[in-house]
């Protein structure tokens, strides 16, 4: 294939990747900015998508329900999780991020003791290959990330147009004043908390078909999400998105012509570094 | 640690040491095995009470330290050949570089940005060790045996896989990690990171310069745990990238909880029940980790001061 082709590949792979590591990354942003917390369980949600989804393909024959019984189920989960664990915390910051590190423990080792170790692939509802002058491409793919895009497009009309979505804003920029205006900020709490693992097991569901369900597969999903985040500004949900595809289309890129290793060491670096001198993102504004 | 309450603490830490000196004559040798990886990893949360306990700052990225040391040890003594001494030494140094070069990054964040930003780093450390497997070996590992010299006490060889050897160099390297510690809680420097901790602009105001206070704590945690590292790679003869991963960040915190942040004896406590139910669990279901998950989850929820933390709060609040 001539570096064209490869080059072409690598944006596609890019895009792909781009618009599911942001539907996982917007949910962590949306916890973080609304509750102020940062919920290191947000991977295994996406890996509880991936896995439900493989149930229930087998289970019932067909990948489709599972778009609705997944998200269903982990967005459930969440609701007790927050009810069980986050709220007697009281949200503190550093308790949360233990008692969430312990959730990730819990969750991913009870996959492994009920669901095993192995990676199972899950048919793609459909298959069609999408012919280029240089390679063919799954079809499946370029449908991911259409829909993908559609949730990030419904999640901000949620955010932006809907009642719901004005408490959660006025949750995140002051609390204390927000619920002296009467915003319920438990409820908004735990509805910020269902929908970012929402987010989290739908990109789970539609990447299980190309990627197979594995129950380690939350721990990348994570670390991804943490780089978007950083990069986009903690709470930033366009930053969240801009960044993602820098992060999605830069991985893309130089997976294709370098070692994944060494793209993930710089990337890991420079987040970190981002982090230290700009605790804002290079996008947000600098809040947290 | 002045007059009458300074007798009673000292007496119990040398008691500490010494019950686990004579330990090793009474206890089976699956016990005195365990005991001696218990002690080694026990110095590694001792190291990180100091900044947790001490310093009031949580890391999530202390596996590159411990690994440091490990790695720094590991490799001088496969490729260079380098004797024992020599090796911790140089693990030891290794353990200290790293986390004063990390500290004049990381401690410019703090809070929840401090633990994402140690994290990262972290990483980036371990999948170094991953990128060059051709000479770390990577998940593999390296295996020592072999390559590795008796330790020479004057006219004395000591081989480490001598389970006696191991039993007491695992405890040397303890009892002065756990000394060091209590050392340093009652000195005025320990007293400055406590003010640092309970409330760091008010300690600046006081005319502290934390910063340089912060550093010092890290460098002293970070060392603590290369040591750790190092000698851990000396008594059981192996390097591998897995001591490296997020998982060996996330187990000296779980076990400065559990025996109770902030205390000289928690982090031992912590580390030899969080051991003995990892192992035990461990022969039960594929999916032992769980523990490690409830038992956080449990500690936060209910018992946030530990058991040696409910035990000064309760009936001897003199413990340091």
């Amino acid at each position: 294939m001539s570096l064209e082709g490869h080059l072409v590949l690598a944006l596609l792979e890019g895009l792909v990747s781009s618009l599911v590591v942001a539907l996982t990354a917007l949910g962590l942003s949306l916890v973080f900015g609304v509750m102020r917390i940062v919920n290191v369980a947000h991977g295994e949600f996406f890996m509880l998508g991936a896995v439900i989804t493989w149930y229930v393909s087998t289970a019932a024959g067909s990948f489709l329900p599972a778009l609705i019984v997944a998200p269903l189920a982990v967005g459930a989960l969440a609701l007790v999780i927050n009810r069980v664990v986050l709220r007697p915390i009281r949200y503190d910051p550093a308790a949360t991020i233990v008692a969430t590190i312990g959730l990730l423990y819990i969750i991913q080792q009870l996959v492994l003791t009920i669901y095993g170790p192995y990676a199972r692939p899950v048919v793609p509802p459909f298959y069609f290959r999408v012919d280029l002058p240089w390679f063919g491409y799954s079809g499946y793919k370029l449908v991911v990330a259409g829909v993908a895009a559609l949730l990030l497009v419904a999640t901000w009309l949620l955010v932006t147009k809907t009642t719901l979505g004005l408490y959660m804003r006025a949750t995140q920029q002051d609390r204390e004043t927000a619920l002296a205006f009467g915003v319920p900020v438990d409820r908004i709490y735990a509805s910020a908390f269902a929908l970012g693992a929402v987010l989290a097991a739908l990109a789970g569901v539609l990447v299980v078909p190309e990627q197979q369900a594995h129950y380690l597969m939350g721990l990348d999903a994570l670390l991804l999400s943490f780089m978007v985040v950083i990069i986009g500004g903690l709470g930033s949900l366009p930053g969240t998105v801009a960044a993602a595809f820098l992060i999605g289309m830069t991985d893309g890129v130089v997976s294709v012509f370098f070692s994944p290793t060494l793209a993930r060491i710089i990337a890991s670096g420079l987040v970190a570094l981002v982090l230290v001198w700009r605790s804002g993102g290079l996008f947000g504004d600098a809040a947290a | 640690m002045t007059g009458q309450r300074g007798r009673p603490v000292l007496a119990l830490h040398v008691a500490v040491v010494l019950l686990l000196l004579g330990l090793q004559f009474v206890v089976s040798p699956f016990q005195h095995g365990m005991l001696a990886r218990i002690m080694v990893l026990a110095a590694f949360a001792v190291g990180y009470n100091v900044l947790l306990g001490y310093t009031g700052l949580m890391s999530l990225g202390h596996a590159m330290f411990f690994a440091a040391g490990m790695y720094a040890t590991g490799l001088t003594v496969f490729y260079v050949g380098a004797g024992p001494v020599d090796g911790f030494l140089i693990g030891l140094g290794a353990g200290v570089v790293l986390s004063a070069a990390m500290g004049l990054i990381v401690l410019r964040t703090t809070g929840v940005s401090f633990l994402i930003v140690t994290m990262m780093f972290a990483q980036v450390f371990y999948l170094t060790t991953l990128y060059f497997n051709r000479i770390t070996g990577g998940d593999q590992g390296l295996i020592l045996t072999g390559h590795l010299h008796p330790l020479r006490l004057g006219a004395l060889q000591l081989p480490f896989a001598d389970p006696a050897v191991k039993y007491n160099v695992a405890l040397a390297v303890f009892g002065l990690c756990f000394l060091l510690s209590l050392w340093l809680t009652a000195s005025p420097a320990g007293r400055v990171l406590v003010a640092v901790r309970e409330n760091e602009d008010r300690t600046t105001m006081l005319g502290f310069n934390t910063f340089t206070y912060k550093l010092l704590a890290l460098v002293i945690s970070g060392g603590i745990s290369g040591m750790a590292g190092s000698a851990y790679t000396l008594l059981f003869s192996y390097v591998g990238s897995s001591f490296a991963s997020i998982l060996y960040s996330i187990y000296p915190l779980l076990w400065t909880l559990v025996g109770g942040s902030g205390t000289t004896i928690g982090p031992l406590v912590g580390t030899a029940l969080m051991t003995y139910v990892v192992d035990i669990t461990s022969g039960v279901t594929p999916g032992y980790l769980i523990v490690v998950g409830v038992v956080l989850v449990v500690i936060i929820l209910k018992f946030p001061s530990g058991i040696v933390g409910g035990i000064r709060a309760r009936w001897l609040p003199w413990l340091p």
